[in-house]
This record gives C-alpha cells, structure tokens and sequence, in this order.
C-alpha cells in the first residue's frame, strides 16, 4: 500500500491563500481612467478594442475609490502634483502606479523646468517604470503584465522579469 | 482711410506716441500712463480694432515690454501696440473693460511676468499654482528646486 493514498481529490486545485488573493488582484487590475498628457492617447488606444486592456483583466473606472491602478501617462507640473496625490491617496489599498512615459519617469524633456516634478516617483511610489515617448500600446501591456508578476510574486520585488 | 492715416491721427491726439512700420505691420508705441486711453480710442474709432489677437510681456532686461496684438475684422487690419513698464515696480490700467479677452491674457502676464493690471477684475495666478514664489519668465527668475552643477553659472 502506498504511503500517501490518493493524496488529492480529483478536479481540487491545492494552494496558498495569499495565491489566490494575489491571483485575483492581478486578475482585476482596475485603472483609474486619468491621462494627464499625450501619453494618454496609447492609453486609450490601449484600451481599445485593437489592443484590448480587457484581456488581462484592466477596466477603466471613473474614480479613484475603486481603482487599484493608476497610470500616469504624462508630465506632472507643480500644480498639477498635489492633484495627482489626492487622487492616489483617495485609492483604496492594495493599489499600484505605472508611471507611462520619459515625463513620468524623469521629466522627460521638462526635465529641470521651473514648473515640472522631475519623475512621478516624486509624489507617489512607482511600480513599474515605463520609457517611451510616447510608448507604444504593446509596451504598455508588457508594463502591465511586468506588473501582474510583481503581485503575483511579491517577495522578489525589484526583480524585472 | 488707411492705416497710417489713423495712426497719425492717434499720434496727434495723443502726443506721446509713435509708430512705425516693422515689415508688414504697424507698431504704435505709448508711455504706458495712457495705455488704457489709447486702447479705448483705438477700439472705438477708425477701423475699430474689435480683436484682441494676444496680450504679451517681453523682458528686455532693462525694462518689460508689454505688446497687444490688435485686429479690426472688418477693415481688415492689424496693429501691434507697444509700451515700456518700470522693471521694479511694472504696473499698467487694464484693457479688460475694452476687451473681455484681455482678462486672462492679462491674468497670464501677471502669473509669469508680475506686471500688476490695475482695475482687472480677479488678478490672481491663472497657470501656476497658488502658492508658487516668483515670475518666472522674467530674466532674473531663479528656480529655487534647480540643482547647482559645478562650473555652471
């Protein structure tokens, strides 16, 4: 007789309850609908049918209080800045950032302008950081997904892939 | 009448102005005490300059220069109106009672410039925030968040 019999019941899938929840997090990565520049634009194409955010999960919502991602397709100015901090600080926990673009990376061309937060990361932790100006839909799909195995994997943060 | 037949007219009326043609335009020049005055007039008579076009500042560094694009629509003509405001203290009448599209304009040139439109209706910052400190078009504007690199001035 073998020592373990029938160690697992048929059409039962095993594991970890921090699995599951970190599944369905990444599963429903609802963004803010929020674009702050020109970046925005492959945002939205992003979210069109042709590229289709809906495939892993990402729904645009209307307000920061059910949104768990928030995306910032562009350049932060000063005024602009405490705006973009409410908002993130309106957004229930768990929430993540993707900053989109050379702007909300490092200030892109602004960079060192009297009026510009030189990198989002500034105001508000990065999640996944985003070059490109502008990146392309696919390339925001790859930050996308970079960031579904952050959640997936959280104790190997910072590693990329 | 033309254009340079008005202009004499302004200046005759108005004896510290001048004008002069710079390329395909006319730019009339006033001290900028009769601002509002030669604004109103040019507004009201002539070809009737209905338009404001643009409300601008330059800094020449010993002064700032105020510019008003003006269009009369149906003459069809345009004129720049130019005048010269004390750097350290710029202060001029504000034109918004001629032109309602000379309040942000002015609004603008005061958030970047500082020049101070006196009788605007809601002079406060209309691009930067607030609580930012300084005008920072102008010449001598020193960011303070800017990062000092060695050798650069």
């Amino acid at each position: 007789m073998d020592l373990i019999h029938a160690p697992f019941v048929p059409g039962v899938i095993q594991t970890t309850v921090d699995q599951v929840i970190n599944w369905s997090r990444k599963s429903s990565l609802w963004y803010m609908l929020y674009g702050i520049a020109c970046c925005s634009i492959e945002m939205m194409a992003t979210g069109a049918s042709r590229y289709d955010f809906d495939r892993f999960g990402l729904i645009y919502r209307g307000s920061p209080r059910q949104s768990d991602l928030m995306l910032v397709t562009g350049n932060v100015n000063l005024k602009m800045a405490k705006v973009l901090k409410q908002l993130y600080d309106q957004m229930a926990e768990p929430k993540w950032v993707i900053a989109v673009g050379s702007c909300a990376v490092s200030g892109g061309p602004f960079r060192g302008s009297y009026n510009m937060v030189d990198g989002v990361d500034q105001v508000v932790p990065v999640d996944v950081y985003l070059p490109g100006c502008p990146p392309r839909p696919e390339a925001l799909l790859d930050a996308v997904l970079k960031l579904q195995r952050k959640i997936m994997r959280p104790q190997r943060q910072g590693v990329a892939s | 009448m033309n254009l340079e037949a008005f202009l004499t007219e302004v200046k005759s009326r108005f004896p510290g102005a001048s004008f002069e043609q710079a390329g395909q335009d006319w730019v009339l020049r006033v001290p900028a005490a009769e601002w509002e005055a030669v604004a109103g007039y040019l507004a009201g008579h002539g070809p009737r300059f209905d338009y404001l076009s643009s409300l601008t500042a330059v800094d020449r560094g010993d002064r700032l220069e105020l510019v008003l694009h003006l269009r009369a629509l149906a003459a069809g003509e345009r004129l720049t109106v130019k005048t010269d405001l004390n750097r350290e203290q710029p202060e001029v009448a504000s034109v918004t009672g001629i032109w309602k599209t000379a309040n942000w304009h002015e609004r603008e040139v005061y958030d970047l410039f500082g020049v101070v439109f006196r009788g605007h209706p809601k002079l406060r910052r209309i691009l930067l925030a607030e609580d930012f400190e300084g005008h920072p078009l102008r010449k001598d504007y020193v960011d303070p968040r800017r990062r000092k690199v060695e050798g650069q001035a």
